[in-house]
């Protein structure tokens, strides 16, 4: 257990301190859906409606932009073998590694969701409910996203090959996110769609990192 | 005695400028920004239109003066980085990114906090607002760049272009939003009332004004400061680990 | 290093495949407690492979690798510290950050180790608050290598420890693996630089290849 701690902590001071990458990733984060207006024209009622898919697929984007990060670091410089040398197993490496990764990305990037939500013309008394149906569906993001970072462990173009691999995988994530905030906005009634998301993210973290694990046996030199 | 520009671009003479004009220029900031909100809260009369919230105009044109004039200042310095390669140059724009994005930061939410009652909602895509928000996406690259690369030389060059290249696009950027946004939204949502300002108005905004550059520059200063010693302590742990090694090659 | 290790180590009829090809076969050793072997060979003949076996991170291709006398249920690599090629230090962690992170990851719910010792054992202590990303190449060798002191483990792996060291930090060194083997320990080391320790044993790959050579 302490080895986790250890491990978590190292990794969230880490991201702390190497050039900023959660602000990279929130920047990120705010062009993108800065950007779409631009696309999609500045009509106020149409952005309302498009808003949570916007959300969540932009939170998609800049929650895998820094995926690579997850393992690639520690490949590069060998700390990852001495990893796989501690009393953790593998998978509870890949874990603590998501984990961090969801708690310094993820996290920060579902609390930024409301301020572009107003960008979005997105009605205020539903916000509450944005971040909790992302801090709810997250887990999942960074979880899977650790399978995609451990199979392209030491490729070049890891950052786009990841996106490949993994974005097919967050379609349950995206429907259910996506679902949970629009059924907030007209139907605050149904909203059982959102233990649906808390179930994907549960499983997610049980199973990602026994696949990540894996992995990243396969990818050991 | 003999003062040029020429004497600051010696980091140490920089310092020691630097060192006396800041206690001065708070003094002169905390002055002009008291007399300026004093005016702006106090004095300047209720608009007929837009009652009291009139007065977010008091922090937010001031701001975006200077948020923008930031962006002249990092692109002047980048000129200086690249083809003068002036030691402080690079020191300046860096200095000067975080603070325009803050200010740029302070125009988007007085923006919005006045759009609030006058549109209704906190955010229209309007076509300055939303140059400016592009403004503030530019501030962001330019500090991620910055952060990214840790070698101080190459990133102050690399930033020095992309500040070129954002000071080249910002007028296209500006002119493509403008025929963007009247495209899908004909002129009728929002036009500031007439280009005829009281006089009533305008003093307290030219004091705030004056307050606002006052306080950039000295943040700018402090900011600059505070990199050039930021370098410093960099060389001087490179030569402590360089003592470290002789040392422990000597002992044995 | 006070407490004396008691583990012994052994290599059954170990063969490594890598990229198709098969690097050596048929390797046997055993290492009792103070034993030292020297792994040789030139490039290529798979030093760094047999290293990485021993540590659980490459698969063997057949045979075994095990270790007794430690507490049951011990996993091989949970024995050993592997010092590679590749130094495993963050360059914006402080170097007394970095060696606490693998304290305390490496030991996990155990106890032992001492971090403030070990980073006098190269002469790092001076410079411990100082970002390891303004270390040189031989001073991030030597806080790779402070591993080693900061969480006891029986059994040592040293692949080309000596590269970027100056000779002071290789006498070092090499006192540091006799200290270690007047303990118990066991060390693994690849080296082409003489460190002037006496070895007990001697593995030369590039002969075991060159005595399979006839058969294909």
């Amino acid at each position: 257990m302490k080895a986790v701690l250890a491990l978590v902590r190292r990794d969230i001071a880490l991201s702390f301190r190497e050039g900023g990458a959660i602000g990279v990733a929130l920047g990120f984060y705010l062009v993108v859906v800065a950007i779409a207006p631009f696309g999609l024209g500045p009509d106020l009622n149409l952005l309302a409606r498009v808003a949570p898919g916007l959300l969540w697929i932009a939170l998609l984007l800049a929650a895998l932009l820094s995926a690579d990060r997850i393992f690639h670091n520690d490949y590069e410089d060998g700390s990852l073998d001495v990893l796989a040398m501690g009393p953790l197993p593998l998978a509870g490496v890949a874990a603590s590694k998501s984990l961090a990764h969801w708690v310094t990305t993820c996290v920060p990037l579902a609390l930024l969701a409301p301020v572009l939500g107003l960008l979005l013309n997105f009605p205020i008394h539903t916000i509450p409910l944005l971040v909790l149906a992302m801090l709810a569906g997250t887990p999942a993001v960074s979880f899977i996203a650790g399978i995609g970072a451990s199979l392209t462990l030491g490729l070049r173009r890891s950052g786009l090959l990841i996106a490949l691999l993994v974005l097919p995988l967050y379609v349950p994530v995206l429907i259910f996110g996506v679902s949970t905030i629009s059924a907030a906005v007209t139907d605050p009634v149904r909203l059982g769609r959102r233990f649906m998301l808390c179930a994907i993210s549960l499983a997610s973290m049980v199973l990602a990192p026994l696949a990540a694990a894996a992995a990243l046996r396969t990818g050991f030199r | 005695m003999t003062f040029s520009l020429t004497n600051l671009a010696n980091p140490t003479r920089f310092l020691n400028f630097a060192g006396t004009v800041i206690p001065w220029l708070a003094a002169l900031t905390v002055l002009l920004l008291g007399v300026g909100l004093y005016q702006a809260v106090f004095v300047a009369p209720t608009d007929y239109q837009q009652g009291e919230t009139v007065r977010i105009m008091y922090i937010h044109v001031p701001a975006a003066w200077v948020g923008m004039g930031c962006y002249a200042v990092i692109a002047i310095a980048a000129l200086g980085t690249l083809i003068w390669r002036h030691p402080l140059a690079d020191v300046a724009a860096k200095a000067a990114a975080p603070i325009g994005a803050a200010f740029t930061f302070v125009i988007l939410v007085t923006g919005s906090l006045w759009g609030k009652p006058m549109w209704g909602t906190y955010w229209v895509w309007d076509a300055r607002l939303t140059s400016l928000l592009v403004l503030f996406l530019l501030y962001l690259g330019l500090i991620a760049l910055w952060q990214s690369i840790e070698d101080p030389g190459r990133a102050g060059r690399a930033a020095a272009i992309l500040a070129l290249v954002g000071a080249v696009n910002l007028p296209i950027i500006k002119f493509s939003v403008d025929w963007w946004n009247t495209l899908h939204q004909p002129a009728s949502v929002f036009r500031t009332g007439g280009s005829t300002i009281d006089p009533a108005l305008l003093t307290p905004l030219f004091v705030m004004g004056g307050a606002f550059l006052a306080l950039f520059v000295l943040l700018h200063l402090i900011a600059m400061r505070a990199e050039i010693l930021r370098r410093r302590v960099r060389v001087l742990q490179q030569t402590q680990v360089q003592q470290a090694q002789i040392a422990q090659a000597a002992r044995a | 290093m006070n407490t004396p290790f008691t583990v012994t180590l052994e290599a059954r009829g170990v063969a490594c495949d890598r990229g198709g090809r098969r690097l050596f076969e048929d390797l046997s050793f055993a290492l009792a407690p103070g034993e030292a072997l020297l792994v040789q060979g030139p490039n290529g003949t798979g030093k760094t492979s047999l290293m990485r076996q021993i540590a659980g991170l490459l698969p063997l291709a057949a045979g075994e690798i095990s270790a007794k006398g430690a507490e049951a249920g011990t996993p091989t690599a949970e024995l050993c510290h592997y010092v590679g090629h590749l130094n495993g230090v963050k360059t914006s962690l402080s170097v007394r950050e970095n060696l606490t992170f693998w304290a305390d990851y490496l030991r996990g719910d155990a106890t032992g180790g001492d971090v403030n010792a070990a980073l006098g054992v190269f002469g790092l202590a001076p410079i411990a608050d100082i970002a390891a990303g303004l270390l040189s190449a031989g001073q991030k060798r030597k806080l790779a290598l402070l591993r080693l002191f900061a969480c006891p483990r029986p059994i040592w792996l040293l692949d080309e420890p000596s590269v970027s060291l100056d000779v002071a930090s290789v006498e070092r060194l090499r006192q540091a693996i006799t200290g270690h083997r007047e303990a118990g320990g066991i060390a693994i080391v690849s080296t082409h630089v003489p460190l002037g320790e006496a070895f007990t044993h001697t593995l030369d790959l590039h002969a075991l290849d060159m005595a399979e050579e006839p058969a294909p």
